[in-house]
C-alpha cells in the first residue's frame, strides 16, 4: 500500500517536458482507449439487446405499460452497465496491457535505463496513461450508454417486441441526469484505479516472464476487486 | 574522475559488497571482474545510483554522489550514459527514436539537430542505414552498438558497460571492446565496464578491479594480471585447461 502510494507521488510531478508528455498522452489515448472502443461497443450493443428482451419477458402484465422496456434498459445502461461493467471489461482489456507492458520493461532494464538517463520513468511511462484514460473516461460511458440503446432499439425493431415509439417514450420517461454525472464520476475513478494499480504491478514485477504474467493477473483481480467495492461506496455516496 | 570509499551494500542481510574502496580515471577502461554473483553487477548498480549502498561514499569529481538527494543526482546522470547487459533499448522506438530519447528531454534541439546528432552517433558505432528499425529487428551486435550510441548522445562525462559482451561472439565482442575503448579515449570518458569476459580484460583492461564474494581482493592492468600471486584471482583468470597451460609454460 505504502509502495503505491510512494509511486503515485513519484508519477504525479511536473512532466519533465511538457511535449514529450503530451505527445505521449495522445499516444496512450489512441493505445488504451480508442482502440477500447470496438470491443465496448460489441458489448453494449448486446447487452442493450439483451436488457430488452428480458425486460419484455418480465413485463408480461397488461396493467404495466410497454414503455418501460426502454425506460428499464435506459437504467440498467446508464446506472451499473456503462460504468461498472465496462470497467470490468477494461481492467481485463487495459489493465493487462499496462501491466505486461510495464512490467516488460522493469525486467529488461528499459525502465533502469530511464532512470540512469535523469528521467524520471514513472512520471513518463504512467502520468500519460492515467491521464488520457481518466479524460476520456466520460467518452468510454457515453459511447457505452448511446451504443447499448442502439442494441436495444434493433432487437425492438427487429422481433417487435414493443413499438419503436413505445421504446423510445421509455428512454425519455424520467430521465434523470444526475444519473449520467453518476455514472461517470464512477467511470472516472474506476478508470483510475485501473491504470494506477495496472501500473504499479508493472513497474515493481520481479522474476523474469513469470513474474511479468502474475502481474498482469495480479492487476486484473484486485482492479476488478476494487472496482465493486468502489461501486458500493459511491453509489452510497452519489445516489 | 570516480572515487568509491569503503562501500558496503547488503540484501536481506547478506553482505553482497564489503568495504569496497577504488578510483576510476577518465581516458580509461576500468574493469570489474569476477565470477558470476560475486557483486559486481551491484557494484555498478550502486555507482549509478539503482542501488542505494547501506555505508560509504561515491564520489563524482568532486560531488558527493551517496549523499546527494534524488533532484540532486539528477545533474550527475545527465552526464552519465550506460550500456546494459540486454541493450535495453526502448522497445516502443526505433533505433534513431531510441538515441533522441534523452535529447527529448534535456535538449531544445530542433529535430533536425536532433536527427544530426543521431546520425553522427550511428556513424561513430558504425551503424548506419538503420535508423528507422526498431531493436527486435537487429542483431544482438547491433542491439549493443545502438545501446552505446544512446549511451553517447549527450557526450557523457562517464559511460558504464554491463557485461557488454554477453551473448556475442568474439569477433564481435572485441569490436565492441574495441569501440567502447576508442570512446574512452577520444572523449576522455570514465568507463567502467563489468565482465567476466578475459578477452576484455587482456584487449582493453587498462585499470582492472577484481571482486571476489564481494570484497575487492586485486587492483592492477591488464600487463600485470597474468603475474599475480592472489590465488582467487588466479583460479578465476586461469580456470579452463589452455588457460593453466599457458600459465604452466609462462612459470617455465
Amino acid at each position: 500500500m505504502g509502495e503505491y502510494w510512494l509511486l503515485m507521488l513519484k508519477v504525479f510531478q511536473k512532466p519533465e517536458k511538457w511535449r514529450v508528455f503530451f505527445k505521449q498522452c495522445a499516444f496512450e489515448a489512441q493505445k488504451l482507449t480508442l482502440d477500447s472502443i470496438p470491443l465496448i461497443s460489441v458489448i453494449s450493443i448486446f447487452i442493450g439487446a439483451v436488457a430488452v428482451i428480458q425486460t419484455v419477458n418480465n413485463l408480461d402484465n397488461p396493467f404495466i405499460p410497454k414503455m418501460y422496456v426502454g425506460y428499464m434498459a435506459r437504467e440498467i445502461l446508464v446506472l451499473e452497465f456503462c460504468s461498472t461493467m465496462v470497467a470490468l471489461i477494461l481492467a481485463g482489456k487495459i489493465g493487462s496491457n499496462i501491466a505486461s507492458e510495464i512490467g516488460s520493461m522493469r525486467i529488461t532494464e528499459q525502465i533502469d535505463a530511464m532512470e540512469i538517463m535523469g528521467v524520471n520513468s514513472a512520471n513518463y511511462l504512467i502520468l500519460p496513461k492515467i491521464t488520457s484514460s481518466v479524460i476520456l473516461s466520460p467518452f468510454v460511458m457515453l459511447s457505452s450508454f448511446a451504443i447499448g440503446l442502439l442494441g436495444g432499439a434493433a432487437i425492438v425493431f427487429a422481433t417487435g417486441a414493443v413499438t419503436m415509439a413505445q421504446y423510445v417514450e421509455g428512454l425519455q420517461f424520467a430521465f434523470k441526469i444526475h444519473y449520467v454525472y453518476y455514472s461517470i464520476a464512477k467511470m472516472a475513478v474506476f478508470t483510475f484505479i485501473i491504470t494506477s494499480l495496472a501500473s504499479y504491478f508493472g513497474y515493481y514485477a520481479k522474476g523474469g516472464s513469470l513474474g511479468v504474467g502474475r502481474s498482469s493477473t495480479l492487476s486484473i483481480v484486485i482492479s476488478s476487486v476494487l472496482i465493486l467495492v468502489f461501486d458500493l461506496a459511491l453509489t452510497k455516496l452519489l445516489l | 574522475m570516480i572515487r568509491v570509499n569503503n562501500l558496503y551494500k547488503e540484501f536481506d542481510g547478506r553482505d553482497v559488497l564489503k568495504n569496497i574502496s577504488i578510483e576510476y580515471k577518465p581516458g580509461e577502461c576500468s574493469l570489474i571482474i569476477g565470477a558470476s554473483g560475486s557483486g559486481k553487477t551491484v557494484l555498478l548498480k550502486s555507482l549509478v545510483g539503482l542501488h542505494i549502498p547501506e555505508k560509504g561514499e561515491i564520489w563524482y569529481g568532486d560531488k558527493l554522489f551517496t549523499k546527494m538527494k534524488d533532484k540532486e543526482k539528477k545533474s550527475i546522470r545527465k552526464e552519465m550514459g550506460m550500456l546494459f547487459q540486454g541493450s535495453a533499448l526502448f522497445d516502443f522506438a526505433t533505433v534513431e527514436e531510441n538515441i533522441m530519447f534523452p535529447m527529448d528531454f534535456f535538449t531544445d534541439w530542433s529535430l533536425e539537430q536532433k536527427l544530426e546528432r543521431a546520425n553522427f552517433c550511428l556513424k561513430r558505432v558504425n551503424l548506419e542505414n538503420a535508423n528507422k528499425k526498431y531493436p527486435n529487428e537487429l542483431s544482438g551486435g547491433m542491439q549493443k552498438r545502438v545501446g552505446i550510441a544512446r549511451a553517447i548522445a549527450l557526450n557523457p562525462k562517464y559511460l558504464f558497460c554491463d557485461e557488454p559482451n554477453s551473448g556475442l561472439d568474439p569477433t564481435t565482442s572485441i569490436v565492441i571492446d574495441r569501440l567502447i575503448q576508442e570512446i574512452t579515449q577520444e572523449y576522455n570518458i570514465t568507463t567502467v565496464i563489468n565482465t567476466h569476459d578475459m578477452n576484455s580484460v587482456m584487449e582493453i583492461g587498462d585499470k582492472i578491479g577484481f571482486i571476489y564474494k564481494g570484497s575487492k581482493l586485486w587492483e592492477g592492468s591488464n600487463k600485470e594480471i597474468l603475474h599475480s600471486d592472489c590465488k582467487e584471482l588466479n583460479d578465476f583468470v586461469f580456470a579452463n585447461k589452455m588457460a593453466q597451460q599457458l600459465r604452466a609454460l609462462m612459470n617455465k
